[in-house]
């Protein structure tokens, strides 16, 4: 059958077939350096190695044994920590993406300056923020509530920024042309039509931040990552299985609450999922 | 119209109460959300007052972070002046002198950048594999795709670091167990963003081909596949940005990288070295960023 139709196809030249073949050794020569660039045979080192870990994460015969109390308060605080960061960041983000927005602030200087401070935020990861605060203001839950608050608040701020460019502007010149004030027209005219992002967006961030949360324990910004750090540690492999299913089961809890309210608050699908 | 006008007066009483039930809600709303931002401050022990007692510790930190101090005694002096900025080694406040170590990080950079790389490819090829068996329109067997699901949900909600954190043991400190938590993480969010663009994709262009008796695989290569590769390529060059980000990271735990570096001077207070790793991974990831939504808008053109 393929013989017939060949005349039919298109022809590739000599020159772009020779192209791929280089291309194509190209990169899989270029595979090839990175994997032994990264040792990757240690994979096969490992791997029985890894086999016992996980051998002994599912041996949960001394679950009774096991401090229940300290790993839920721990899982709670970190919901907690998660929850506190967004909360304040949505407060921060809401008046400073105004200022970043081209139909508010005509300013380019101005919007340029805000806007990179919000990348600024963005750009280092949530983990670095944790570390700068907890050798400001001390380990516990405070640095890493400061840290999801700073980097969040950059997330957030650009993206209510770019709802509040996409807005529809007939709603604004209505409510202007009744003679409102310029905080009327804020409030009546754009806030409105940025809510539904507004709290998608936030609800979203709860969700992502609570996952984000668990690790930053790993430096000591509280939360259940530092039992978890503890755990691997003296490799308690059992309990270490039984945090992460505990990790496993509370990010599951919030997201579907967070689903259900979002349903709820704006009705219809996700955007972000 | 009048205000005696009893219609007009069930306009008005509807309206009230429509308008009285909203404000009801919206301040039920903001009592709950304030409940439960009391709840947590107390749980947190989350105060104004410790945040503001730490603030001078911030600004001492960022202080610290864009000074330095020339010998034990001395008093800190700021980097950025402009007369000493283009000095040699020895002038304490050159960027010769912050970057002392540069081929150092240069190195570890690369090194960073390549993790991101090789755990993209590594977790994206798992995640196209695994693809097909986790969307529902394209796969008939409930079972497997149940079961391909819960592994997908798995693999992305195991935090990467905590990953990283447990491969380091079996396969000891360095960047190998890095990648791996990053391609298992990978593999789990494309994959189930890849299904959701499977369940999306046009059938007729399957059963055109299951019609001429092509097998599952045929019909997914030539039927699927072609009508989805910019998906899967904006959606790939998408998780590489956020992959390079979290190679950065991931180092804190003994998975090779930058971050590794980062940990080591910032638990020996080394502020000058701190400030230039942070420019650098700030300068790695905006650059990415930038590279890869162009490539991205170039490709969606090319191929759309």
């Amino acid at each position: 059958m393929s013989a017939s139709v060949a005349h039919l196809l298109p022809r590739r030249s000599a020159f772009s077939l020779a192209m791929r073949w280089v291309l194509g050794l190209g990169a899989f020569a270029y595979f090839v350096y990175l994997l032994w660039l990264f040792d990757f045979d240690r994979i096969f080192t490992g791997l029985p190695k890894l086999w016992v870990i996980v051998r002994l994460m599912i041996d949960w015969s001394r679950f009774a044994e096991w401090d229940h109390a300290e790993l839920i308060r721990s899982m709670v605080e970190t919901v907690a920590m998660a929850f506190l960061g967004t909360f304040l960041a949505v407060i921060i983000a809401l008046p400073l993406s105004f200022l970043g927005a081209r139909n508010i602030v005509p300013s380019g200087l101005f919007r340029f300056l805000t806007r990179r401070i919000f990348d600024g935020c963005r750009g280092l990861d949530q983990f670095i923020w944790a570390l700068v605060f907890v050798r400001a203001v001390g380990l516990g839950p405070i640095a890493g509530i400061l840290a999801i608050m700073v980097a969040e608040t950059g997330v957030l701020a650009k993206l209510f920024a770019e709802a509040i460019e996409n807005i529809d502007t007939k709603q604004v010149d209505g409510i202007r042309s009744t003679g409102a004030s310029r905080i009327a027209e804020l409030r009546y005219g754009v806030v409105p039509q940025i809510l539904p992002v507004l709290i998608s967006q936030a609800l979203y961030s709860i969700e992502s931040n609570s996952r984000e949360a668990t690790i930053l324990g790993l430096v000591g910004a509280g939360g259940i990552g530092l039992r978890l750090s503890e755990r691997i540690q003296i490799n308690a492999w059992d309990q270490v299985a039984y945090v992460i299913v505990l990790i496993l089961i509370t990010v599951a809890v919030i997201d579907s609450i967070s689903r259900w309210l979002r349903l709820r608050l704006i009705g219809g699908p996700s955007q972000r999922s | 119209m009048t205000s005696a006008d009893p219609a007009w007066q069930l306009f008005e009483q509807r309206f009230g109460a429509l308008r009285r039930a909203r404000r009801t809600e919206t301040i039920l709303i903001f009592v709950i959300l304030g409940l439960l931002f009391a709840v947590s401050a107390v749980w947190t022990g989350f105060s104004p007052n410790r945040v503001l007692e730490g603030m001078p510790r911030i600004g001492e930190y960022f202080e610290k972070l864009f000074s330095i101090q020339p010998s034990q005694s001395a008093p800190p002096v700021a980097v950025l002046a402009w007369s000493h900025l283009f000095g040699g080694v020895k002038e304490p406040q050159s960027i010769a002198y912050w970057f002392y170590r540069f081929n150092v990080y240069a190195t570890l950079l690369w090194q960073t950048i390549q993790m991101a790389i090789l755990a993209t490819v590594l977790g994206y090829c798992a995640a196209f594999a695994l693809s097909f068996s986790a969307a529902r329109t394209l796969t008939a067997n409930r079972g497997v795709v149940f079961v391909t699901r819960r592994m997908l949900e798995l693999m992305r909600t195991i935090p990467q670091v905590v990953l990283a954190f447990i491969l380091v043991w079996p396969f000891g400190i360095g960047p190998l167990a890095g990648i791996l938590a990053i391609a298992i993480h990978t593999t789990g969010s494309l994959g189930k963003l890849f299904s959701e663009l499977n369940e999306n994709a046009d059938l007729r262009p399957v059963e055109g081909i299951r019609a001429a008796g092509g097998s599952w695989l045929a019909q997914m290569r030539y039927g699927v596949v072609p009508q989805l590769l910019p998906g899967f390529l904006s959606y790939g060059l998408l998780r590489f940005e956020i992959n390079v980000r979290s190679s950065t990271i991931i180092g804190f735990v003994g998975a090779g990288g930058i971050g590794q570096e980062l940990k080591r001077v910032i638990g020996f207070n080394i502020y000058e070295e701190v400030s230039a790793i942070c420019i650098l991974i700030l300068l790695i990831v905006v650059a990415i960023d930038l590279l890869s939504e162009r490539v991205r808008h170039r490709l969606i053109g090319a191929l759309v």
